[in-house]
């Protein structure tokens, strides 16, 4: 016997190693995850295994790694045999900094027990999720799991709940990032919709919350994963996730780029990074943007590429709702959240998809104090049955509560139409606005000239005649500007030294909404 | 603020203010130092009073019939002389830049030129309305069109370019051979007309010396052209040509030329006067071309001798005289190898490439023309035109130069910066940062003209311009017109009309990249990777939770560019390949000092992925930077599958479609015509890519087409 011949060996635990073997086999076992040939299928997939997903994410040996030793309590089914635990069990947890910056991480392992959910590995997830909330830094989960561990039961539903519940609880707290690298069904989705943002990736990733057999059982639908919960059906149909990228290595780089974006918590003010494009630049190229034609189109990206830092935009939702444009830019360096109507798609007009797009955003950015740019050309609201019956009146309420509510930083421009109660809910004057700023182009009405006449004077003759009165009346930027709902009317090209003047002015803001418990928005 | 280092490949640091291009304005008009004097000498004015020099009285108010650049040319002569001036525009050009710099502007119709720029009527009530004395029709629309300058005069107003008769005499392509001739001008010798037998036409070929080129005259263009060196091969080309005239066209005539063998394309620059004067102004080289359409132009030719070119422009005044030509007018020649020169055409306007024609000269011929237009008398002798220095236009179009050396592109200039902080450099645009290119007009960006005192400094000044010219949103052709300008064949002057399909006998590629280049592009990616990613590191202002940046002195990183895989270290203060710089990461440009050699690269996009697209000696590279872990990580990432393009044709360009000839269920042959898209003048033909049923057809005529939107699918 080894521990005979080796009598000064102070040995704590049974078995023939001594405790520093053991450790040192375990942390190797941990290291491997579920073995070799498991990590060689995760890579024929075209999916990297949970370590490598961590090391590509966080600075070069950052990784603080916590629970590296905890393992599965399950002893039905054969699992308490010992080939059954692996060290760490089926998810790698801990902290590390993302360019210098603290975040905690989760990366489930797809190679242990196809990334099953245990009691252990809900633990492990909730104890550095209560870390992250003390310290105050994000959360970043990489999700890669077939499910529940069906072997454990209740428990692993039971680990669920504890991790929905921190969800919720650090809600607004910190800015919570899921990362879909793998198949993510059943009740596991609720984590990542509870978060700020959920990210997928092409070809690899799915969400749902049943399967394409179960739904074939259930309602006799034929529809593949890809179909039912890829990366495209939730950027493009369902608006479940916020951005889709190419594959794994993209996808982390791309989470990189955009933690730079986050401040750590609600403490922290947005965070801002060193700047090489002049605060001053003018850009003379938005002067001739706005085509003459009320009628015509342009993209509203154009302009705000022009405007922010570098030309430098992280899109949310791009293929989503497309009417309006929501995401993160940068203005001399501070990053902000940008809002804009896109006359390109639908004139801009506000309907369901949009406005719950951009209310979700503009709550994000009031949360985590990240100033508010909204750039407003907007018809109206979609008009018609299947507007109506789904509950416009509900969801565009939400995008003119979240606006109302948010007490950050909050900049407007119109750079064209502000049409009717449309332009009371794009973070109008009326609403808090700090700075509102009319193009020359800006036409703050009820409605068109035409619709407007044509009750004015219903039946009426002249009606040509009225509706250039009309025109003349309203179709500039005066009615606003006179009664002081626009602050000023501005060149285009000064518009983004204006807004970093103004963002400058506006850091020390301070506006407190009355005390309540929460608020009731209208879900 | 900006952060510069030195790496690895060496990157060195320390900061450095915002790097900012300063852009310094012209005088309108371009005069070289070395002008002439004399243009600017005061000359019959009644009203000059006092000893300063004013330009002599000649209209209050003109009026340019043309959009675009060379609008924007002749408002600036006509700002420089004090006259009032008026443009025109379509309603889409209404903010346009030439709008913008005229004292008024008119709208005269809708986008399409047949509506608006070739519109006469609603020209001429321009005219009207705004009290033009005088319209300058620029180029092309309605500059060498006698309708129009028939109805100038018929209202009393002044068409600054020639007379109708010279016009209408010019115009006509067998009229203007026959005047030449009478004029003594050198025509390509030829036959028209039945030749009997094949020894007729050998004679015939022996008086016009060979080789020479034998066709039937009814068919068109080069159809059933035949090249005969010697007796015996003309013998065989009127055999061939003759039966073909009877069985095709059933019309016996045989045209018998000259053959001119990779000729060049020299045109002179003419100026005459209403008085009978005529000079010269030299020549331009306008032999690169591309579908008869030309590219790259200088002022003087590398082809011509003295005695060469004073025969040459000697004939071109005769010409202008014989047909009492007033105005600018430019001959045009072709030039064979041994130097024998034949005359063309005669374009009775303002040429595209007039400016290097300024350059070398001194003269503004916008004001030659409008003083002409007076009634004034040249203003100088033969003697008194010098060749000063030389110049060189680079014409700078949104075109795709690897599809068949350019393919109209259009889109919205998101940035536009041009190289004007550089001396002796002069560009002719009529846009700015925000226009648009559209599908209506022609897809001319801007005429590039740089000037040296010597070919060679023109050149290298044209190398600097093209490398400092920012361009984005459109796709351009600068990679194409940097590679021609340094190709060891245009520099010796070797060119002719057939320079790019020699050159570039498989299509346009990109510059191609060399051992020691392609280490300065991967050492430049690397630098701008690094760059960016230790700014990422400096989190500014006072941070509740500390930050702990990555102490890295010693970065090992892979670049991918095209199939290569390159490993790289980058340390700082050591290694091999040293790039140095101000590293501004909002700059379109990325002025670098690598090896000790300054270079200026353009960062054309970068993003999270370390996708890093770099314009490095004018054509633009992908390169893809990662750090070691995530290159080797990126080898287990599966191939996207390209979509299959054979079996489905999508637009190459903009544009509207023209035909269809296909409908769903036919089967077409390889290379078969499908349909047929028209964009900016131009027809192009699309051929399926292998024999397949028609499955769907996504067009119809009429249609305007974005590039890459689906037009036909294949089973």
């Amino acid at each position: 016997h080894p521990a005979f011949l080796l009598p000064d060996c102070r040995r704590y635990s049974v078995g023939h190693l001594s405790v520093k073997e053991r450790i040192d086999m375990k942390r190797k076992a941990a290291l491997v995850g579920g073995g070799q040939k498991r990590i060689d299928a995760q890579h024929k997939r075209g999916k990297l295994t949970a370590r490598e997903r961590v090391e590509l994410l966080l600075d070069p040996e950052s990784f603080v790694e916590s629970d590296m030793f905890v393992e599965h309590r399950c002893s039905d089914f054969g699992m308490e045999q010992d080939r059954n635990k692996f060290p760490g069990d089926s998810v790698v947890t801990g902290r590390g900094r993302i360019n210098g910056r603290l975040v905690y991480v989760f990366s489930q392992d797809f190679t242990v027990f196809g990334g099953s959910l245990s009691g252990a590995h809900a633990q492990k997830i909730c104890k550095i999720m209560d870390q992250a909330m003390t310290v105050g830094a994000p959360v970043i989960g990489l999700n890669d799991s077939g499910g529940a561990r069906i072997q454990e039961g209740v428990e692993s539903l039971a680990g669920y709940a504890d991790i929905f519940l921190r969800n919720v609880l650090a809600s607004g707290v910190v800015p919570q990032i899921s990362l879909i690298m793998g198949p993510c069904a059943g009740g596991a989705v609720y984590s990542p919709a509870l978060t700020d943002f959920t990210f997928m990736v092409k070809d690899t990733s799915y969400l749902f919350i049943t399967g394409p057999d179960v739904v074939k059982s259930v309602t006799n639908e034929d529809v593949t994963q890809e179909e039912l919960g890829g990366a495209k059906t939730h950027t493009t149909v369902s608006g479940v996730a916020h951005h889709a990228f190419e594959n794994d290595v993209d996808a982390l780089l791309n989470m990189r780029e955009f933690f730079n974006f986050l401040p750590l918590s609600n403490q922290d003010p947005s965070p801002i990074r060193a700047c090489h494009d002049p605060s001053d630049r003018l850009v003379t190229s938005l002067d001739t943007i706005v085509p003459f034609e009320t009628t015509k189109a342009y993209d509203m990206l154009d302009i705000i590429h022009a405007i922010v830092d570098e030309r430098d935009f992280f899109e949310i939702m791009p293929s989503y709702a497309k009417n309006i444009v929501v995401g993160f830019a940068r203005m001399n360096g501070r990053t902000v959240g940008i809002v804009g109507n896109q006359p390109k798609v639908a004139s801009g007009c506000l309907d369901i998809n949009s406005s719950v797009k951009g209310a979700r955003f503009v709550r994000f950015c009031d949360a985590f104090n990240i100033p508010i740019i909204t750039f407003v050309d907007v018809p109206g609201f979609l008009p018609g049955t299947a507007q109506e019956y789904g509950g416009i009146i509900r969801h565009g309420a939400k995008l003119l509560y979240a606006f109302a509510e948010a007490t950050v930083p909050k900049i407007t421009i119109i750079t064209r139409k502000a049409y009717g109660g449309a332009y009371d809910v794009m973070s109008s004057k009326h609403l808090r606005g700090d700075v509102n700023y009319a193009w020359p182009s800006a036409e703050v009405a009820v409605m068109g000239a035409k619709g407007a006449v044509q009750i004015i004077f219903r039946g009426k003759e002249n009606q040509a005649e009225a509706e250039a009165e009309y025109v003349e009346k309203f179709a500039n930027p005066f009615p606003a500007a006179v009664r002081g709902f626009v602050d000023d009317i501005i060149e285009p090209a000064t518009t983004r030294k204006k807004i970093c003047r103004d963002l400058e002015v506006l850091a020390s803001k301070k506006q407190v909404n009355p005390w309540k418990k929460h608020a009731n928005i209208p879900l | 603020m900006t952060t510069s280092c030195c790496f690895t490949l060496f990157i060195c640091g320390g900061p450095l203010p915002p790097f900012q291009l300063q852009t310094v304005s012209l005088e309108p008009f371009f005069l070289p130092r070395t002008a002439l004097k004399k243009s600017r000498r005061c000359v019959g004015d009644k009203n000059t009073k006092s000893v300063f020099c004013l330009p002599p009285q000649t209209f209050d108010k003109i009026l340019i019939a043309n959009r675009g650049e060379i609008a924007c040319r002749v408002i600036k002569t006509c700002q420089k002389m004090g006259i009032k001036s008026v443009a025109v525009h379509s309603d889409v050009d209404a903010s346009a830049v030439h709008v913008k710099m005229a004292d008024e502007a008119v709208c005269v119709g809708p986008a399409p030129t047949s509506k608006s720029y070739l519109n006469m009527d609603a020209i001429m009530d321009a005219i009207r309305s705004t009290g033009a004395q005088a319209v300058h029709p620029g180029y092309g629309f309605l500059s060498e069109n006698k309708e129009f300058a028939k109805r100038l005069a018929a209202e009393g107003v002044t068409f600054i370019g020639p007379d109708t008769h010279a016009i209408m005499a010019m115009g006509d392509k067998i009229e203007s051979k026959l005047i030449a001739k009478a004029a003594k001008v050198n025509t390509i010798p030829g036959f028209d007309g039945v030749v009997e037998t094949a020894d007729d036409a050998v004679k015939i070929a022996q008086q016009i010396g060979y080789p020479v080129m034998i066709k039937a005259s009814a068919g068109g263009g080069g159809k059933g052209m035949r090249i005969a060196w010697n007796d015996e091969e003309t013998r065989e080309g009127f055999r061939f040509s003759s039966q073909e005239a009877a069985s095709s066209f059933g019309d016996d005539r045989l045209l018998i030329e000259k053959y001119i063998d990779n000729p060049r394309h020299i045109e002179i620059q003419v100026l005459a006067d209403k008085h009978g004067n005529a000079l010269w102004l030299n020549e331009r080289e306008c032999s690169i071309q591309r579908r008869n359409q030309k590219v790259v132009e200088e002022a003087p030719s590398t082809f011509l001798d003295s005695v060469t070119r004073r025969a040459m422009g000697e004939q071109a005044v005769q010409l202008a005289k014989a047909v009492q030509y007033s105005s600018a007018g430019t001959v045009e020649f072709l030039v064979d190898s041994k130097k024998n020169f034949y005359f063309l055409e005669m374009n009775t306007r303002l040429q595209v490439e007039h400016p290097i024609t300024e350059c070398i000269t001194g003269l503004d011929l916008v004001e030659q023309m409008i003083r002409v237009a007076k009634g004034y008398k040249l203003l100088h002798k033969q003697e008194d035109i010098p060749i000063n220095g030389w110049a060189i236009e680079s014409r700078v179009y949104a075109e795709d130069p690897y599809k068949s050396f350019g393919l109209p592109s259009i889109g919205r200039l998101s940035q536009y910066q041009e190289p004007l902080n550089l001396s002796n450099v002069r560009v002719d645009s009529g846009i700015q940062e925000g226009s648009d290119i559209s599908i209506y007009y022609d897809p001319m960006i801007s005429k590039l003209v740089t000037y040296g005192a010597t070919r060679a400094e023109a050149l290298s000044k044209m190398e600097d311009a093209l490398d400092n010219y920012v361009i984005r949103g459109v796709t351009h052709n600068i990679p194409l017109l940097r590679e021609i300008i340094t190709h060891p064949r245009f520099i010796s002057g070797d060119i002719s009309t057939n320079f790019l399909p020699e050159v570039y006998p498989d299509g346009f590629k990109g510059h191609q990249l060399e051992v020691g280049n392609r280490r300065e592009l991967l050492a430049s990616a690397a630098a701008l990777y690094i760059t960016a990613q230790l700014r990422s590191q400096k989190v500014l202002g006072n941070l509740r939770v500390s930050s702990t940046p990555v102490e890295c002195t010693h970065w090992e990183l892979c670049a991918e560019l095209g199939e290569g895989l390159y490993s790289m270290e980058v340390e700082v203060d050591g290694g091999k390949v040293e790039v140095s710089g101000q590293w501004n990461l909002a700059s379109t440009l990325l002025p670098l000092t690598i090896n000790g050699t300054d270079r200026m690269l353009q960062c054309l996009s970068r993003d999270a992925s370390g996708q890093i697209v770099l314009q490095y000696l004018g054509t633009s590279f992908k390169v893809r930077v990662l750090s070691k872990l995530a290159a080797e990580l990126n080898s287990y990432m599966p191939e996207k599958v390209a979509e299959d393009t054979s079996s489905i044709l999508r637009s190459p360009m903009p544009g509207s479609v023209v035909a269809v000839s296909v409908k769903p269920g036919d089967t077409v042959a390889e290379g078969q015509e499908i349909c047929v898209i028209e964009a900016m003048k131009m027809q192009n033909s699309l051929t399926a890519a292998k024999q397949a049923k028609v499955k769907k057809v996504h067009c119809k005529p009429g249609e305007t087409v974005g590039e890459g939107d689906l037009l036909v699918e294949l089973e």
